[in-house]
């Protein structure tokens, strides 16, 4: 039977922790909404992306480009894994570094060599401890990332690709759902036919374009492009769920919280009243005694 | 004057920066600067760093960018950049600080430095500098 100061100080310490977790449940929240908005705000750039490419592509051999041929034996992949930087998200992480490493242990099997770029501390931790290879990690950044962050994983991506390092390109995130859902993705990112065509190739009326410079020159500037767009689609959409999954997990902490501190005053009020009733045993006792 | 409008959007990955209904449109293209007015044939141009500039109600206005794509139609003009910044947005401080990184990385004869991305970095500032003054000798920023 613990004392009740033990229970008192517990109870106490239960308090302070959901003071915590409910402060953290309200950054996330704003966090959240501020994720969101950047979501919103790439849209319209990324639908005028897709609609220039789709309709460049129709005008175009598309099978001129280096980055649109697919190379008939795949001996290495690479995968790029973006998780966060900060735990307290519930499985978030964890759901998506499964899924990175079972896509590794699959690729592995049919005989790929599988390297890893890693966007966030927690990818980075979990690649170290695999077996496989990081090429690269960018940690610390899931706070503050922009549009050139994208175009530097981009960079590395493609002379990665270009020079033979690996023969294609996945990206698992956490793709943004709603506030309660988010699922981790896998997505082809190179080579592009297998990727983005069937997206950019999107109905719309015909129209003959005058191009400038070749349409070839064109599609060399643009096809880089349309895979930082998907590379920073992946980063906004993990850096959402991120916040979703942390405000639900604080959420259910503060719940856990609340459970405790009740259960906790009622041991507390349980063993005040028993204290209580031994006194008065032993009082009723010294004056039974005196009386006899 | 409805047939006589483009209708002008500047987008980002951040932000829509501009949309306007506007009369001219000049486009600093890779192959040399080109303007467009109302009924320009459908186009598609990659895009330098350079101003843009359009008219609208006899005034001239200005928009630094960097890296881009610009899709123009009959009634509609529209860029995608990864920069862009509206003259009066421009940060006059930081472009000058720019500029002198850029141009003492551009002085040093050693092989650490990359000169392809200061040269760049240093057309980007003095571009940026120059929109900031076109639009204040026009007074529109």
């Amino acid at each position: 039977m613990p004392s009740l100061r033990d229970v008192l100080n517990k109870i106490n310490s239960v308090k302070k922790t959901k003071q915590i977790t409910k402060a953290m449940n309200m950054v996330a929240s704003a966090k959240l909404r501020n994720a969101q908005n950047r979501i919103e705000r790439f849209r319209p750039y990324a639908d005028k992306f897709y609609d220039m490419l789709g309709d460049l592509a129709k005008g175009a051999d598309a099978s001129v480009h280096p980055l649109l041929e697919v190379r008939e034996t795949i001996k290495a992949t690479c995968i790029v894994l973006i998780t966060s930087d900060r735990g307290l998200c519930g499985s978030f992480n964890y759901s998506l570094i499964a899924m990175a490493l079972s896509l590794a242990k699959k690729l592995a099997a049919e005989g790929k060599t599988v390297k890893f770029i890693c966007v966030g501390k927690k990818a980075r931790d979990a690649v170290r401890k695999s077996p496989y290879e990081a090429l690269s990690n960018h940690a610390d950044i899931m706070n503050s990332f922009d549009f050139g962050l994208a175009s530097k994983l981009g960079q590395e991506v493609i002379s990665g690709y270009l020079d033979g390092t690996f023969d294609e390109v996945q990206m698992v995130f956490g793709q943004f759902m709603s506030v309660a859902k988010q699922l981790s993705t896998t997505k082809a990112i190179l080579p592009l036919s297998s990727a983005g065509e069937e997206d950019a190739v999107a109905s719309g009326p015909t129209t003959e374009y005058i191009y400038e410079p070749s349409v070839e020159g064109l599609l060399a500037e643009l096809l880089p492009r349309f895979i930082n767009v998907q590379l920073y689609r992946g980063l906004l959409d993990t850096s959402a769920s991120e916040h979703a999954a942390r405000m639900r997990a604080m959420d259910n902490a503060t719940r856990a919280c609340d459970d405790m501190v009740g259960a906790l005053t009622l041991a507390y009020n349980k063993a005040r009243q028993s204290t209580i009733t031994r006194e008065l045993m032993d009082i009723v006792g010294g004056a039974e005694a005196l009386k006899g | 004057m409805a047939d006589k409008e483009i209708k002008l959007e500047v987008v980002t990955p951040d932000k829509m920066v501009l949309s306007q209904t506007v009369e001219y449109v000049g486009c600093p293209g890779v192959a040399g600067e080109f303007g467009v007015l109302p009924n320009h044939i459908p186009f598609l141009s990659a895009l330098g760093i350079g101003n843009l500039h359009y008219k609208k109600a006899g005034k001239t206005f200005y928009v630094f960018v960097a890296g881009g794509f610009a899709e123009v139609g009959p009634d509609r003009l529209t860029v995608l950049a990864e920069v862009a910044e509206k003259a009066e947005d421009i940060d006059i401080e930081r472009a000058r600080k720019a500029e002198d990184r850029a141009r003492k990385r551009l002085e040093q004869q050693n092989d650490n430095v990359d000169f392809a991305r200061a040269r760049v970095a240093l057309q980007r500032a003095i571009t940026r500098m120059s929109a900031m003054n076109a639009a204040k000798s026009t007074g529109t920023a």
